[in-house]
């Protein structure tokens, strides 16, 4: 079974949002990765760019497909994980944790209209029986 | 007599079998030694520094092998034998089209008069080959339902830049700028891609529950911005978009135009015409539907077709028969053209054997041709969905889309059954696409594949099937009979290394 934990908000198109010290910090869940399989690659926006809520904010490659990444809010990126970008593979081992993708400075709204841990272990849990 | 094992008895410089691994071409390099010697030259020459500026000129010589002929002919021979190819067995690659490629093709493509010329030639010289293009032209814009196409797109690829740039002159010269394309997301990964590149916004449309374009969704983002729409009909599903005139005229109501992706043409050709679908411009993979070795990185042959109002924009120059002089030629007074794609005019060998193949089957051949593709698929598809079911019920077109989910309980995955079919001695279908389809086997066993090939064929998925279920770590191991097993995809994308560094 998957992991879904309940300190953060999520996107049906499978992000994770947390709150960080008035910064929303965005990732993709571990039922991404695992669909995913193995990431070889990330690309991330500089630091300054805008983003729009529902619009690219990155993308992940793995050795089966290229992903785009929503933004689950809108904002400005005020820091990116250059980590992830050098060693992909932590997407992999830990997607909640050290593979954060980028770090937003909301416009306006918080993360409260995302999804929350239950409602989207409802999603995966319908995606993964739908199949 | 001292005791050797059997490994060391390998004597220096004796060939092992076929299987085993040998150097690379820069491991068997030599200094000095050459597969070709150039004559001295009898003239005086200029000296190369007056010849070749310095900042082009390089300070040291590339570190290309340097072996002697008899090195370089085994070297490739013995690459050669470890490929897998058409003409060794069945290649059922979903949305490849890897067909059997009769070798009446080859024989024409090789004759000295099409062989042997000089893409620099005066049109005067080379009337015969001019010719061919110009009924290739005409056979392929009749099958297409098109009227005028261009030859220089090298692949399926260039040919989808080269027909947006096409759909952006058009709306452009008409004063209209559009931003974006619209792509099922069941389209093949190069139609984004290219709608990317010609400087639009690709926007995707979902899949409905039958596998096809949801009409209603589509004609929800439709509106004045949307300079066209990109179709892969039947789609890389197997399906047939049976809503394409509804999606046609919905797409022509809000001034977009129609793009054919001509990938799945081999199932419908000589049936049903793209023009007559309402499709305004067409590209085809004559390496695919029209005889081609293909899938080694080409040469291809992409060619690109369209209806009369965009014939002005076709890239620049385009060939013309002249009725006075009876001569064909390039006309190069073409204002309106979005400008050369290609040198000269594509790769002129994949077209002469476009045309052989063409001429050789004729039209009532070239039907038979799609209507055996939609056969033998059906066929393969009832004979392994039992173990291997399809997504979207009825029945399809010359490919489908077979899911490998039903193993998943046993932790054996699509890629554990595409490894274990080379074992078993099949070339394993396109895995993991399209994206709409999890664990997704793609199969297209082609027209030429015979009933005994495809029951072979299935009963090694069925096998398959049944091993996953007794003995999972058989398919966690296969490979097994190749000399490289599994690489690791992962770590080689990470990991890159496309250059050879030395010892």
């Amino acid at each position: 079974m998957v992991q879904v934990p309940n300190d953060r908000r999520y996107t049906s198109e499978h992000e994770w949002a947390k709150e960080d010290d008035g910064r929303i910090l965005v990732g993709i869940t571990e039922f991404a990765q695992d669909q995913l399989g193995d990431i070889v690659f990330v690309g991330l926006p500089d630091p300054g760019a805008e983003v729009k809520a529902g619009e690219p904010v990155g993308e992940v490659e793995s050795t089966k497909s290229v992903s785009d990444v929503y933004s689950p809010v809108s904002g400005r990126v005020v820091d990116k994980n250059t980590e992830v970008e050098q060693t992909p593979e932590l997407v992999n081992s830990d997607p909640y944790g050290r593979g954060w993708l980028v770090r937003i400075e909301p416009a306006d709204e918080g993360i409260e209209q995302l999804m929350t841990a239950d409602a989207y272990s409802g999603l995966i849990g319908f995606e993964q029986e739908g199949h | 007599m001292s005791e050797q094992s059997e490994g060391s008895l390998q004597p220096s410089g004796g060939t092992r079998q076929l299987g085993a691994d040998f150097p690379l071409i820069f491991e068997e390099s030599r200094p000095g030694r050459r597969a070709w010697s150039l004559p001295d030259v009898k003239v005086d020459a200029p000296p190369l520094e007056e010849l070749i500026p310095s900042n082009l000129r390089r300070a040291t010589p590339p570190g290309l092998p340097q072996v002697s002929e008899r090195d370089l002919v085994r070297h490739y021979t013995r690459m050669s034998q470890r490929n897998w190819a058409i003409d060794v067995g069945a290649y059922p690659l979903g949305s490849c089209t890897m067909k059997y490629n009769p070798k009446v093709a080859e024989e024409a493509a090789g004759l000295p008069g099409f062989s042997s010329i000089h893409p620099m030639a005066d049109d005067e010289l080379v009337q015969g080959a001019l010719e061919l293009l110009g009924l290739l032209q005409r056979a392929l814009c009749e099958a297409t339902g098109m009227a005028a196409l261009t030859f220089q797109p090298a692949a399926g690829a260039q040919g989808e830049l080269t027909g947006l740039l096409i759909m952006r002159a058009w709306h452009r010269s008409k004063g209209d700028v559009r931003k974006r394309v619209i792509i099922p997301d069941s389209a093949h990964g190069t139609n984004p891609a290219s709608v990317t590149l010609a400087g639009y916004e690709a926007q995707e449309v979902r899949s409905d529950d039958r596998g096809l374009v949801d009409v209603d969704a589509l004609k929800a983002v439709l509106d004045d911005d949307v300079a066209g729409l990109m179709l892969t009909n039947p789609n890389t599903l197997g399906l047939f978009e049976r809503d394409i005139q509804e999606i046609a005229a919905a797409v022509h109501e809000v001034g977009g135009l129609l793009y054919y992706d001509g990938a799945n043409f081999n199932s419908i050709v000589g049936i049903v015409r793209p023009g007559d679908m309402g499709f305004d411009i067409v590209h085809l993979n004559l390496h695919k539907t029209f005889a081609t070795p293909h899938g080694g990185g080409g040469p291809g042959s992409g060619p690109l077709a369209v209806s009369q109002r965009l014939e002005p924009f076709l890239p620049a120059p385009v060939l013309e028969f002249d009725e006075g002089s009876e001569r064909w030629g390039w006309q190069h007074d073409r204002p309106d053209s979005i400008g050369r794609i290609h040198s000269f005019h594509g790769n002129f060998g994949i077209n002469v054997r476009a045309y052989a193949y063409l001429r050789s089957l004729g039209p009532e051949g070239l039907r038979r041709v799609a209507e055996l593709a939609v056969l033998n698929a059906n066929y393969l598809k009832t004979l392994i969905e039992g173990s291997f079911p399809t997504k979207y019920p009825g029945s399809c077109m010359h490919e489908f889309v077979a899911s490998a989910t039903a193993l998943k309980k046993h932790g054996v995955r699509a890629m554990d059954v595409a490894k274990r079919l080379i074992d078993l001695g099949y070339h394993p279908p396109t895995v993991y696409f399209p994206l709409v389809v999890e664990e997704a086997l793609m199969v297209e066993p082609t027209e030429t594949e015979s009933k005994e090939t495809i029951d072979g064929f299935a009963a090694a998925l069925n096998q398959i099937a049944e091993e996953a279920q007794a003995d999972p770590a058989l398919l966690h191991e296969a490979p097994t009979t190749t000399p490289v097993r599994r690489p690791d995809e992962a770590r080689a994308a990470r990991r890159l290394k496309v250059r050879w560094s030395g010892p």
